[in-house]
């Protein structure tokens, strides 16, 4: 059961990222990322990462894939792309190559690294997966209690984007630049 | 190491590609749109491996790092859209090639 | 209660900082009243800390208190703090006293000029950097403090600066007195590398470990540095030029306080003097001597008032020396304060006339000012005789003391000595005369007058201290020596003792009030009298100074100047060749690696991949070996 959810997701999950890089219009390669989005939130389940899960759908598939086709939208910039030009010369024989090599690499790190990763020993106490509390509460108790003071720091990233963003789309008036 | 009688190593590999196909679409796409989506991609390959790991560990810290991850994401969807509407008032139509003002 | 001593340097400092930020806006003449009060808050809590140390037993009287680490660098820390023993409360006794007089004097002297808040803010700045040099409690800060001095003795000697006469002056003062601050320096260094440590605890506690030689070394080169500041053959040359600055600045700092800073250090650190090889001080007295006998040679040719007066401290700063040298760190100290007060008076008389003369200060145009300036003539007339050496004033005491360790020590010092006492009762009477005696010579449009009483109250304070401050150090019996008995904590027993027998005392008091009769009977003849030419008295050799200041023109214009070209030539052709020549390296390999820099973002994209994928791959061959 769990290996053809596995199975299913992660093919879902493959189309998906090809999609994006393949389609020529931007809107189609957005829908495509919702494709790999949502596989990746049932890896979440798989994982019994319940509440993740639910986030990566609705911050994700929701919202940011929404601004990216409001952006599209917005701009008109939803053009078919000329993918078999490449300005830059020699630009994609060596995006492939080093595309491949990241891929080889890692999957040797993957390879070497599993032996490595099974004689690790399992966390326990309030951070244990397996405890008493439910996912939401495991999470909000080590976020707000380990990580409280990097909750801290991400509500300050998050005002300085936003921030960011009004500065840098707003109109500046005529005659003024 | 299993998770529910799947190894680990199914997520790991499964993360290198997604990661792999996401940068390799950053090289090559041209629109700074879809490059941004590239990155989203590179960023979930690494969530799947943080909670296959953290689930191997029977860690939270995983999730907790995904987390992050979330917020830094859409922090830089953010900005980076907006950098895009701020380009295409200037140039519009304008692809990552054109934007070459700081060449040496 | 010693702990508060912090308070004497605040006061200048709180005043500095308050009229930096407010001067401009408060003006005149409120500046000058702030300043005035910051200064006399100093003075009381210099007053606070005399009594506090007075409380104490003899033996305790030496107290530090540490402000905050101001330098910590490994095993090398140095402390910003205080050391209150009697000697540098009494410095700050008098620099503080003296100052608050003249701060005073400086709001009616300086009344109307367009830089108001700024003249005193640089006289609190100085005054706040002096306190720090007197006060501090080991050589780094004691340097701090005197680097402050002249920082702020350059910038008041060019404080009317639009004129470049003023401007070069304050140059020349500042540029003499490197060659002084080289010697603490290299003094500092020396001290660390000896003992490891700066403070003067340690100086004083260790000064016998230190080998005679390097004791000796140090002392030499802490004489040059005294020599700078304290005006000494052959650095004095600042000192004439630097009454260009203001009047109040010539007295508080080319008078008074400042210059002294070079008798200061070397009384502080009598304990190396004391280890040095003996012709160490013996090389400090003669200087010293020397220095007074040549000065007051050069003061009697000058026909600027000012002049007279600046040779004449040099001369005074000489026989502090003479002092120091002979071990009669007592009669150092004592003559320095006793100087500060009638030198101080003596300026700001000098200051009124200048001002009352519109500003012109050639005696040769002055005359009969005693008649139209009354009190100015008068508190002159007190300081005229007070560094004459007429008893009962104050520098006949300090100056007799002097003169009799210096013949303690060598008589041929003590002849050089009071043939200097001669000359200098000889050209401070030329000056009286020619000031305020004889036939008016200025134009009656002038129409001098007596200054406010805000510029006279200071006079006659400065007055009653120069006549009166003998007495804080009576030779008679050691029951009246109340400075010596006040110092010995700071002296640790290093002071020279008098060998010679009463008699032999009272004779060399009579041949000083002797030599300076004669000098005073023969400036009568001179310049009240007539009997004598004038000319046979002022040698065109001394009123150019002996030519020391030609010689230094040619020696820095001749060789010095050809030697500067040979290093400045090293500099510009190796020096900066070697540094040009990375320059030109690094922008060649710039013009080639740039073309990497396509401004194509997804070029960056690709190395930064390809950086990714080299670090992994280098990690992977690192974990399999």
């Amino acid at each position: 059961m769990v290996e053809t959810v596995f199975a299913v997701s992660a093919v879902l999950i493959l189309v998906g990222a090809v999609g994006v890089v393949l389609f020529r219009n931007p809107v189609h390669a957005a829908l495509s990322l919702v494709l790999t989005l949502i596989g990746v939130a049932v890896l979440f389940v798989l994982n019994d990462a319940h509440f993740l899960a639910a986030v990566q759908v609705v911050v994700y598939a929701g919202a940011i894939v929404i601004l990216f086709l409001f952006v599209i939208m917005l701009l008109g910039v939803d053009k078919a792309e000329k993918l078999r030009i490449e300005p830059i010369a020699g630009q994609r024989p060596l995006a492939v190559v080093i595309g491949a090599g990241l891929a080889a690499v890692l999957v040797t790190v993957v390879i070497i690294g599993a032996d490595v990763l099974t004689g690790w020993r399992r966390q326990s106490g309030e951070r244990a997966l397996d405890g008493a509390s439910t996912d939401i509460e495991r999470i909000g108790r080590v976020l707000f209690g380990e990580f409280a003071f990097a909750v801290e720091i991400t509500a300050a990233l998050l005002t300085v984007a936003v921030v960011g963003a009004v500065i840098l789309t707003r109109r500046t008036p005529r005659g003024e630049q | 190491m299993d998770l529910g009688g799947l190894s680990v190593g199914w997520y790991l590999a499964l993360s290198v590609a997604l990661f792999t196909i996401g940068g390799v679409g950053l090289l090559v796409r041209r629109n700074p749109l879809v490059m941004f989506m590239c990155v989203e991609l590179m960023l979930n390959a690494v969530n799947v491996a943080f909670v296959a790991l953290g689930a191997g560990l029977n860690d939270v810290g995983g999730q907790i790092a995904v987390f992050f991850v979330l917020v830094v994401a859409a922090t830089e969807v953010v900005i980076g859209l907006a950098l895009v509407v701020a380009i295409n008032r200037r140039r519009a139509g304008a692809t990552a090639d054109d934007l070459t003002l700081l060449k040496g | 209660m010693l702990e508060a001593a912090w308070l004497i340097c605040a006061f200048p400092l709180a005043g500095f900082v308050l009229l930096i930020v407010l001067g401009r806006r408060i003006g005149e003449p409120l500046a000058g009243w702030l300043a005035s009060a910051a200064m006399t808050g100093a003075f009381a809590s210099s007053i606070a800390m005399f009594f506090a140390l007075m409380s104490r037993d003899e033996a305790d009287r030496r107290f530090v208190v540490t402000l905050f680490e101001w330098i910590p660098a490994g095993d090398f820390t140095v402390d910003a703090g205080l050391l209150i023993d009697p000697l540098s409360v009494t410095m700050a006794l008098f620099v503080t006293g003296v100052g608050t007089v003249i701060h005073v004097y400086a709001i009616g002297y300086m009344h109307g000029d367009g830089d108001f808040a700024k003249f005193f803010t640089y006289l609190n700045l100085f005054a706040f950097s002096m306190l720090v040099l007197v006060l501090g409690d080991n050589l780094a800060l004691t340097f701090l403090g005197w680097e402050g001095v002249g920082a702020c003795s350059y910038l008041l000697i060019s404080f009317w600066f639009s004129d470049e006469a003023n401007a070069a002056a304050g140059k020349k003062a500042f540029i003499t007195n490197r060659v002084g601050d080289w010697g603490f320096m290299l003094a500092i260094f020396w001290c660390f590398a000896a003992l490891g440590s700066v403070r003067y605890l340690d100086l004083f506690g260790r000064a016998d470990s230190l080998s005679s030689s390097t004791a000796t070394v140090i002392v030499i080169l802490l004489f040059v540095a005294a020599a700078g500041k304290s005006a000494q053959l052959p650095l004095y040359i600042w000192l004439p030029d630097a009454m260009a600055g203001p009047t109040p600045v010539s007295a508080l700092i080319h008078a008074a306080t400042m210059v002294t800073a070079g008798v200061y250090l070397l009384v502080r650190v009598n304990p190396v003097i004391a280890v040095a090889d003996s012709w160490a001080p013996e090389l400090i007295a003669w200087v010293g001597v020397g220095t007074a006998l040549f000065a007051a040679g050069a003061a009697m040719a000058q026909n600027d008032i000012k002049k007279v007066l600046a040779y004449s401290t040099i001369s005074q700063l000489g026989y502090m020396m003479l002092a120091v040298g002979s071990g009669a760190y007592v009669a150092a100290i004592f003559h320095m304060i006793t100087h500060a007060f009638f030198k101080a008076l003596l300026f700001l008389g000098a200051g009124s006339v200048i001002h009352a003369m519109h500003h012109r200060q050639d005696m040769r145009g002055y005359g009969a000012l005693r008649a139209v300036m009354p009190i100015t003539a008068g508190t002159f007339i007190v300081g005229w005789l007070a560094i004459a050496g007429v008893p009962p004033f104050a520098g006949f005491w300090s100056k007799d003391e002097i003169l009799a360790h210096a013949w303690d020590h060598s008589p041929a010092l003590w002849i050089v000595g009071i043939i200097t006492a001669v000359l200098t009762a000889f050209y401070m009477s030329r000056l009286v005369f020619m000031t305020f005696f004889g036939s008016a010579r200025y134009e009656s449009a002038d129409k001098p007058h007596e200054m406010s009483p805000l510029m006279t109250t200071p006079l006659v304070v400065l007055a009653g201290a120069a006549a009166v401050a003998g007495f804080i150090n009576l030779p008679f019996s050691s029951d009246l020596h109340f400075l010596g008995a006040w110092l010995e904590p700071s002296l640790f027993g290093n002071e020279a003792h008098l060998s010679s027998g009463a008699t032999t005392q009272w004779l060399l008091a009579l041949l000083s009030i002797a030599g300076a009769a004669l000098g005073i009977i023969v400036a009568v003849a001179v310049y009240l009298r007539q009997q004598l030419p004038a000319q046979l008295f002022e040698p065109s050799a001394a009123a150019r100074a002996f030519y020391v200041d030609e010689l230094w023109t040619r020696f820095v214009g001749g060789p010095g100047r050809k030697s500067f070209e040979a290093v400045a030539a090293f500099d510009s052709n190796v020096v900066d060749g070697a540094v040009n020549g990375v320059g030109r390296s690094v922008r060649a390999t710039a013009a080639v690696m740039r073309r990497a820099q396509s401004g194509f973002v997804r070029s960056y994209a690709l190395l930064t991949a390809a950086g990714a994928l080299a670090l992994l791959i280098w990690f992977i061959l690192r974990a399999s070996v």
